[in-house]
């Protein structure tokens, strides 16, 4: 019963995948054709990689009830990680101009296209890339877990928070950048061009956590966060799991800084702050702590809202009468408002700790409820 | 002679800015003390001061800038917590940090919107600004006054909590909340004031900060008032005393690792102090134990 409950939902999962994949080719048609929707590509895009990097939060901070707050600091680790490696040789002396190159001398994607063929390899190359990306990002977490996961609630916000500046600090510096080109930009690196591409690995990746939500470890994380005397008292290794829900989200919130940095072209460290880890913090809360359909949906409304639908606030020309209301930057405090008014008076966001099939499996029997009433 | 000739200045400029941010830790310790809250917000409001004092010095005379400053932080403040914390009280603990975090992100972007994201130029405050000779070594009048006021108004405030009835409300509200609750303590009003003291202090510590670091920007406040949140936790959390002693300590260590040519890792420091603080002894120099209950 339970196993074909596991497989029904990693089909559904797959077909959503496949038909969102669909869906995706179908948009980019529409943006290049219809006037208006020329944001519509780019919004999709930070969709994916942001939903990602959303539902890998929510793993650690809604299902395990871990409250990090250094998320920012595995994005960069993974950005960066993705970037140094996947640097075309031919640029690098561009790239590192002030460090004669830098000390990589090679780039994964290349290498393997040079192997495999350009087109099959370099994609090949770059998705290794993306899953090194991720390990190292979680071997990170691993050390930074040991002594940190010891702490309770807000203690362990503040160390994990303290721990992505300091990873920030440590890519920065002088010293290490002949490896990560210190406080400038990292760009020219490989990186996938349509939409689909990002849907298609941002999905599988999700998939891949839904998996491990629905799992027996899925169910220990969740006996942690409901209370966790009563969890160890029931036989569950706390650090055991603990651990493992701190380098799985972290794993993927390294996945998801390299898909990240593939979407912005261009990657610099200074970026990565705490705000950052804030907004991420801020679609899950929107979303619903403990819900992945609802990180999701909260990520499109967040990307949607704050870079294209709220835009018209940011132009001066669409003020009404004498008011010099509208100007650049009141689009992100009309959104902030929005979002303090799910947090004070819809605590538990869009889906609260449910999920989407949940929902359509909710209302379908309540239709045939009053079906049967007639 | 000549090594303390050295020496001083960065441990004068330690000193500072260490009182600025014990100024600043205050406010963290004493929302915690009582809420049990990490006020993210804090930092932000410590930065709309500096902002508040750029424009109102361009409308009035400094002896009323001053004033005018204080009052809307204050006035700020109190709002915060009435609109923002005061509805979530009975919610779980997370719940209110992620409001404080969302108010964090809403003043944020107020302050984008309002000066379009350009640093300002601070305005020099006359008198405190100027120039001073400490035993042959020139430096800000600030710098010197700083540590002098700071230790003045902790001293009020240790007045106040230990000496008067609101600080006598305020200690019991710390200890137990529905206890003190039963025994007919107005609680909001006590959270208010809290409240309103931690913001007045965070104006007067902005003034003393901007001062010395000249430009206000947006995101300028992040960073103290973080490490002023560590200074309260490395000091216990709750504790006046000891994110006072948290702060200067802080303060002094990092403008020596500055004076040896480390200052890219002067942030870090203050991390790595605080991770290894929460591993070794989670409460702090002079926190309570905090017990764990089923």
């Amino acid at each position: 019963m339970k196993k074909q409950n596991n497989l029904k939902t990693l089909l559904v999962t797959l077909v959503t995948i496949a038909v969102f994949a669909v869906l995706s080719v179908g948009a980019e048609a529409v943006a290049g054709n219809v006037d208006g929707m020329s944001m519509l590509v780019p919004v999709l895009k930070k969709t994916a990689v942001y939903s990602l990097i959303a539902v890998s939060m929510n793993l650690l901070n809604g299902f395990t009830g871990l409250f990090s707050l250094g998320h920012a600091g595995f994005m960069l680790v993974g950005a960066y990680t993705y970037a140094i490696l996947s640097i075309p040789v031919a640029k690098r002396a561009g790239v590192y101009q002030y460090y004669d190159g830098g000390v990589v001398q090679f780039s994964i994607p290349e290498t393997f296209g040079n192997l495999m063929g350009e087109s099959v390899g370099t994609v090949i190359g770059m998705l290794l890339t993306l899953v090194i990306s991720g390990l190292i990002a979680a071997f990170l977490a691993w050390l930074i877990g040991l002594p940190v996961l010891r702490l309770k609630s807000d203690y362990l916000a503040i160390a994990t928070l303290g721990f992505a500046e300091i990873i920030r600090t440590f890519i920065q510096y002088e010293g290490f950048a002949p490896l990560t080109n210190g406080s400038n930009t990292l760009r020219q690196y490989a990186s996938f061009k349509s939409l689909y591409a990002y849907v298609i690995v941002a999905g599988l990746c999700i998939a891949v956590i839904v998996l491990i939500v629905n799992s027996t470890y899925g169910r220990a994380f969740k006996a942690i966060r409901d209370d966790e005397i009563a969890a160890e008292a029931m036989g569950i290794n706390l650090a055991k799991h603990k651990m493992m829900s701190f380098i799985i989200s972290s794993f993927f919130a390294g996945f998801g800084g390299g898909l990240m940095a593939m979407y912005m072209a261009s990657v610099q460290a200074k970026s990565f702050t705490v705000s950052m880890t804030y907004e991420i913090l801020l679609i899950v809360v929107i979303g619903g702590i403990g819900s992945i359909t609802g990180s999701i949906i909260g990520t499109f409304l967040f990307v949607g809202c704050s870079e294209w639908w709220l835009r018209f606030l940011d132009e001066s020309a669409n003020n009404i009468g004498g008011l010099k209301l509208l100007a650049p930057g009141f689009r992100m405090v009309v959104f902030s408002i929005f979002v303090m008014i799910i947090v004070l008076f819809f605590r538990r966001g869009i889906m609260g700790t449910h999920e989407l099939p949940d929902v359509f499996r909710f209302l379908r029997k309540k239709i045939k409820g009053k079906g049967a009433a007639k | 002679m000549e090594l303390f000739q050295k020496i001083l200045p960065t441990l004068l400029s330690g000193i500072s800015a260490g009182g600025q941010y014990a100024l600043i830790a205050l406010g963290y310790t004493m929302v915690y003390g009582i809420l049990r809250l990490i006020n993210f917000a804090h930092g932000d409001i410590f930065t709309v001061a500096g902002f508040v004092m750029f424009y109102a010095i361009t409308a009035m005379p400094l002896y009323l800038a001053i004033p005018f400053t204080i009052l809307v932080t204050v006035l700020l403040g109190f709002t915060v917590e009435r609109v923002a914390y005061k509805p979530l009280r009975s919610a779980p603990r997370m719940s209110v940090m992620i409001s404080a975090i969302g108010v964090s992100y809403l003043l944020q972007n107020l302050m984008w919107y309002v000066t379009g994201g350009q640093a300002q130029q601070y305005p020099s405050i006359p008198w405190i600004s100027g120039k001073v000779m400490v035993l042959g070594v020139e430096t800000k009048v600030v710098t010197v006054i700083t540590p002098f006021l700071t230790v003045i108004l902790i001293l009020l405030l240790v007045f106040l909590t230990k000496r008067t009835k609101v600080g006598l409300a305020m200690r019991a509200a710390a200890k137990d909340f529905e206890t003190a609750r039963l025994m007919g303590i107005k609680i909001d009003g006590v959270i208010s004031v809290t409240f309103v003291i931690g913001s007045f202090l965070a104006a007067v510590g902005s003034m003393l900060f901007f001062t010395n670091y000249s430009t206000v920007s947006p995101t300028v406040g992040m960073m103290p008032g973080l490490k002023a949140f560590v200074a309260a936790v490395f000091g216990g959390i709750g504790s006046i005393p000891g994110a006072v002693v948290g702060a200067f300590i802080i303060g002094i260590c990092e403008n020596i690792i500055r004076s040896l040519g480390w200052s890219t890792f002067s942030d870090a420091f203050t991390f790595a102090l605080l991770i290894v603080v929460l591993c070794v002894k989670p409460t702090g120099l002079f926190g309570e134990k905090l017990e764990e209950k089923v």
